[in-house]
């Protein structure tokens, strides 16, 4: 019955409404479920709260003004683009030659090493931040190792600290910056490093001069992807940081399913938002003029 | 001349021992005897593990995680499957718009689409049910299929749908006998890439989740939240089991760099 159905159909009419045909259920599922979600947010974030009578139906910029102004949320804000960067930064500054020594490496160590770089992207996030949990305790290993190999006289404290949490956090998301500049790499043409080299230059120069500026654009494309995530991670965040160290993510979780504020937890969402659109469209504009000069 | 230096392999092997550590960790505390979070200095021991056996709340929570990653898996490729078509054949306004949109999930933060998803489910009073996660989970993970589909029509010749529909082919039956044959290992492909995704899903899953439907990641993160002892330690340890049997699968059927490559673009 379908079949004939779908045959009997006249040609030049499928060509064109076939194709809005084939997305209908994608566009329901994401247009119901997404569009609509995102939607009601920021219709929300302008709602007003009483704690009473819970969400009234009012419309004003009040929880943007008191968030914006409270120097509790300042603070929130700072930190979580303060950890975002130094996390960008670290990931960038690691990730890159990584990717380089990947490309370099013998097909047989390749496979197994993209397995281990990559591999952790398909664990669980909270599994891997149980592990730096584990590490990071007072009597854990890597304060262990640190005593016993002398580099520290005391414990040192990383669970509950910011450093704890960038350390996490470069774990979790420096995968999509080596897996970018890879990409970018793979477009390579080896010959031009052969000949930098064969021309007198030093392994150092090579890469600063040949390699670099051709891995840029992965680079700056990676630096985009963990930009964002840092800066709305949660799971890492919320179990390193613990309910002292609250970033962004945190605070719209104790919004939501606590204190039950959700006009002014949505604000913080919508701010959030804000904040990651108009850094990453900045950096992508840097990104697009650099192409337009080489053109 | 393509070769590593000893420094570029010094640094290589640190980046691996950095990437693994945790992840080892995590293994190897999960066997230990003790009471307490430590490694099994005195021989492994199976007692987390046994004791996971006793916690009838992560026993459910598991086999709620999994029918979540079967069902959402299925229904995110049952509904982008056709929309991934008509991306790659079709020229049609507002393509490029479609492929941004369902690609859309990576780049929004979840704890705001958590949120969106949490106020969506509420009005319509579905919010906490396992039908409710299981159309969140369809769109978070709709992405990788989006992904691995697309990579696949591209590589389909279309010269063969052509001889099966000029030898009579209807077009139905040529879709059905010939691209999909061809569309499968892609198909596969994302499906257990949205399955993992699915399974291991947090962020959007903590605000839609109820005490009644509490997937496995879920219930690990809050039991972590209250406490540390090693039954964690052998719950992350069954998970990453999990993990590492279906990514060695991927890697085989595809290579683990052409799952992620291409960014969230």
């Amino acid at each position: 019955m379908a079949e004939a159905a779908i045959a009997a159909r006249p040609a030049a009419r499928r060509t064109t409404v076939m194709p809005y045909w084939l997305c209908a259920p994608a566009l329901a599922l994401y247009g119901l479920l997404l569009a609509a979600p995102l939607a009601m947010i920021f219709v929300l974030s302008f709602n007003g709260f009483s704690d009473t009578k819970g969400i009234l139906p009012t419309y004003s910029l009040a929880n943007y003004v008191s968030v914006l102004t409270d120097p509790y949320y300042q603070r929130i804000y700072l930190r979580t683009l303060r950890i975002a960067l130094i996390t960008t930064a670290i990931c960038t500054l690691i990730g890159t030659p990584e990717a380089w020594i990947l490309s370099r490496l013998d097909p047989r160590w390749r496979g197994v090493s993209l397995l281990v770089v990559l591999g952790p992207l398909l664990i669980s996030v909270v599994v891997r931040t149980l592990g730096w949990t584990i590490l990071f305790a007072r009597e854990g290993l890597l304060n262990q190792a640190l005593l016993g190999l002398g580099l520290a006289e005391r414990p040192v404290d990383l669970l509950y600290t910011e450093t704890g949490i960038v350390v996490a956090l470069v774990h979790v998301l420096v995968p999509f910056m080596v897996i970018a500049v890879w990409t970018a790499l793979r477009l390579v043409d080896p010959a031009g490093e052969a000949a930098a080299l064969s021309l007198g230059a030093s392994k150092a120069k090579v890469f600063r001069r040949v390699v670099l500026p051709q891995a840029l654009p992965g680079v700056l494309s990676g630096s985009l992807i963990v930009f964002s995530l840092a800066a709305s991670a949660f799971a890492t965040p919320a179990l390193i940081g613990g309910r002292r160290l609250k970033v962004a993510a945190t605070s719209i979780y104790d919004n939501f399913l606590f204190t039950l504020d959700w006009p002014t937890g949505a604000a913080i969402a919508v701010i959030l938002v804000a904040c990651v659109m108009a850094i990453v469209l900045l950096w992508s504009r840097v990104l697009e003029r650099r192409d337009a000069v080489r053109a | 001349m393509r070769r590593n230096g000893a420094l570029a392999l010094g640094f290589h092997a640190l980046f691996m021992a950095f990437m693994l550590a945790p992840l080892l960790v995590v293994a190897l505390v999960a066997f230990t005897p003790e009471g307490y979070l430590s490694l099994p200095v005195h021989g492994p021991s199976l007692r987390w593990f046994r004791t996971i056996l006793d916690y009838p709340d992560f026993i459910a929570s598991f086999w709620i995680s999994i029918e979540l990653g079967l069902s959402s898996a299925t229904l995110a490729s049952l509904c982008i499957l056709p929309a991934a078509l008509a991306i790659a054949r079709y020229a049609f306004p507002g393509r490029g718009a479609l492929v941004a949109f369902v690609m859309s999930p990576l780049m929004i933060p979840a704890v705001v689409l958590g949120v969106g998803l949490l106020r969506f489910l509420t009005i319509f009073q579905i919010e906490g049910t396992f039908i409710g996660i299981m159309l969140c989970h369809a769109v978070v993970i709709g992405p990788y299929v989006l992904r691995m589909l697309l990579a696949a029509v591209g590589g389909v010749d279309r010269n063969i749908e052509r001889a099966a529909l000029s030898l009579g082919a209807s077009n139905f039956a040529a879709f059905r006998r010939v691209t999909l044959p061809m569309l499968m290992s892609g198909l596969v492909g994302g499906w257990i890439l949205a399955f993992i995704a699915s399974f291991d899903e947090l962020t959007v899953t903590i605000f839609v989740s109820s005490p009644q439907v509490t997937p496995l990641p879920v219930r690990l993160f809050s039991h972590i939240a209250e406490t540390t002892d090693p039954l964690v330690a052998s719950v992350s340890a069954v998970i990453m089991a999990i993990s590492t049997l279906l990514l060695l699968l991927l890697d085989r059927l595809y290579g683990i760099d052409r799952l992620f490559s291409g960014g969230a673009a």
